[in-house]
């Protein structure tokens, strides 16, 4: 099982969206959530779910893995468009019950969340599905360098992140090895109620912590071994460069913002 | 060939614990030159201060008194320290416990990139060293779904990527299973032969010291024996008397010799064992 865990959830591929500069990955996909939210009617939102399709298209990645991700949040999409079934204000009665009742707004304001949603969180994983954990930790790290000037460690950041990347699934696999242990050992790790199992989880926390610090401390060994000294006077072997195709994105998502401002103006505003 | 580690009359203690109890020595008075180029091995059983000696070379453990010097350079002084790491580059034990990133080329990379080395220097260098241990098909891997003995290289190449002259094994094949010891074993023996670059492997494997063109032993902190490994293992009821053992082989040709068979004590591997008893069969 430990095996065969994925770290983030890159999803290999060759495309366009694969190729494109992390850092305008990141900073695009900020500007599509932004995008989403000035959205005001279903053609600008159309336009956005028509774009995030071809993206989709494009990236390769296989639309059962995004409805996966989609999957975990389907609570969170059905309360708010039972919430806005019921809480919409004005336009025509469509069922009364008494107690509350169901307008045709209501109807259309719980079916754009419900779509507006579902876009988020596909937009935002399709990003990671095609960027990988190493890529966006590095592209965070040149995003927010700017921070330096208020003296804050950008780099100590993006470096814990990536160990903490790195030492994920040899910490799962610890963790396997400590709870076989005592398993073996007649530990009952599974009956009981809730304060029965926190309390057998303890004597799998200790151990864990134990080692995790006697890990830390050899890596920091190996790491000054290494020569490594902080973020300063360090090269990186991967340079990232903008390209042609990062700014030909840009210009599609100018283009995608003014269509959107356009169809907001041009048609009747839902909310 | 001049010496590049040069050890004179070191000792080195660790700090107290806390209930302020002072440690013993862990390392006394040891006093040896490592040659360029060489291939040596430190044997030594646990707690024989064996791994206290590797780090001492390349300033991780500053001697209390004595000097150690590599290239000419004081390990005390903290202005050599990045120099000394630059000469001077080490593996663990643990290959999980060193490896940095998640993409088996970035860990490589990491040395160069700490040196400020150009990214087009520093990408030549990861295949290079890649190529040299035999790990460049996995260079887009991520290190945990390698075996001990891939991840052991890739930590080697690490070091190689940096360009040092000289690596120091802290028993980098104690967590490894047999065919990963091979691999690593194979690796070392090929950059000292094929890059000149000198080894010195801690261990407490015998049938690796064999490999090596010299065999140091230490014991309680000192050094118990010191020459080729002929002349180490034919002494085999001394190092009996410290806790080590002796290659297999060595061990058959002296309990036949015991029983008044006239046969040479100085075998090192089975191959040798199998040609002298041969020999003895004919005659």
């Amino acid at each position: 099982m430990v095996r065969d865990i994925t770290i983030g959830q890159y999803y290999p591929g060759k495309s366009l969206l694969h190729k494109m500069d992390p850092r305008v990955k990141i900073v695009l996909t900020l500007v599509f959530i932004v995008v989403i939210f000035l959205c005001k009617n279903f053609w600008s939102l159309g336009l956005m779910a028509a774009f995030l399709f071809g993206g989709i298209c494009i990236s390769g990645v296989p639309v059962k893995m995004l409805l996966k991700s989609l999957k975990a949040i389907l609570l969170i999409i059905f309360i708010t468009a039972l919430l806005n079934l019921f809480y919409a204000t004005g336009g025509k009665t469509l069922l009364d019950l008494g107690f509350a009742k169901i307008t045709d707004k209501g109807v259309y304001t719980a079916i754009f969340m419900t779509v507006r949603i579902s876009c988020l969180i596909t937009g935002s994983s399709l990003m990671t599905y095609t960027t990988t954990p190493t890529m966006l930790t590095d592209a965070i790290e040149r995003l927010l360098s700017p921070l330096k000037v208020f003296h804050i460690q950008v780099h100590t950041l993006a470096m814990m992140m990536t160990l903490a990347l790195r030492f994920i699934p040899t910490l799962i696999e610890e963790i396997d090895k400590i709870m076989n242990a005592q398993k073996a050992r007649g530990a009952d790790l599974e009956s009981g109620n809730i304060i029965d199992r926190a309390k057998a989880l303890v004597p799998i926390l200790v151990p864990l912590f134990v080692s995790s610090f006697r890990r830390a401390y050899e890596l920091a060994f190996a790491m000054e071994c290494r020569c490594y000294t902080g973020g300063n006077n360090r090269t990186r072997m991967k340079q990232m460069k903008l390209s042609l195709l990062d700014f030909g994105f840009v210009l599609g998502a100018a283009a995608l913002l003014a269509g959107v401002i356009l169809l907001n103006h041009f048609f009747v505003k839902l909310i | 060939m001049g010496n590049i580690i040069e050890f004179e009359n070191v000792s080195f203690r660790y700090e107290a614990d806390e209930e302020g109890q002072v440690l013993p020595l862990a390392v006394k008075n040891v006093t040896l030159g490592i040659e360029e180029g060489s291939f040596v091995a430190v044997l030594g059983h646990n707690g024989s201060g064996k791994s206290t000696f590797a780090k001492l070379t390349n300033a991780i453990n500053i001697p209390e008194s004595g000097k150690v010097t590599v290239n000419g350079l004081d390990t005390a002084d903290e202005n050599n320290t990045d120099e000394i790491r630059r000469t001077v580059g080490m593996v663990f034990q643990n290959p999980d416990n060193q490896i940095v990133a998640t993409i088996v080329e970035d860990d490589v990379a990491f040395g160069p990139e700490n040196l400020g080395v150009e990214p087009a220097e520093i990408r030549k260098r990861v295949d290079d060293a890649l190529k040299a241990v035999n790990m460049y098909e996995f260079r887009n891997s991520e290190p945990y779904k390698l075996s001990g003995g891939q991840k052991q290289r890739v930590a080697i190449a690490g070091v190689i990527a940096m360009q040092t002259s000289c690596i120091v094994l802290d028993e980098p094949t104690a967590m490894l299973d047999p065919n990963g010891r091979k691999e690593v074993l194979a690796t070392i023996k090929r950059l000292n032969r094929e890059r000149a670059i000198t080894v010195v492997l801690v261990t407490h494997f015998m049938d690796e010291a064999v490999e090596a063109d010299r065999v140091v032993v230490i014991d309680n902190g000192e050094v118990y024996m010191d020459g080729t490994p002929r002349e180490v293992f034919s002494r085999a009821d001394e190092l009996i008397a410290v806790g080590l053992d002796v290659p297999q082989a060595t061990q058959l040709a002296k309990a036949l010799n015991a029983e008044g068979i006239d046969i040479r004590t100085d075998i090192l591997n089975e191959e040798e064992c199998i040609r002298a008893v041969l020999e003895l069969l004919k005659e």
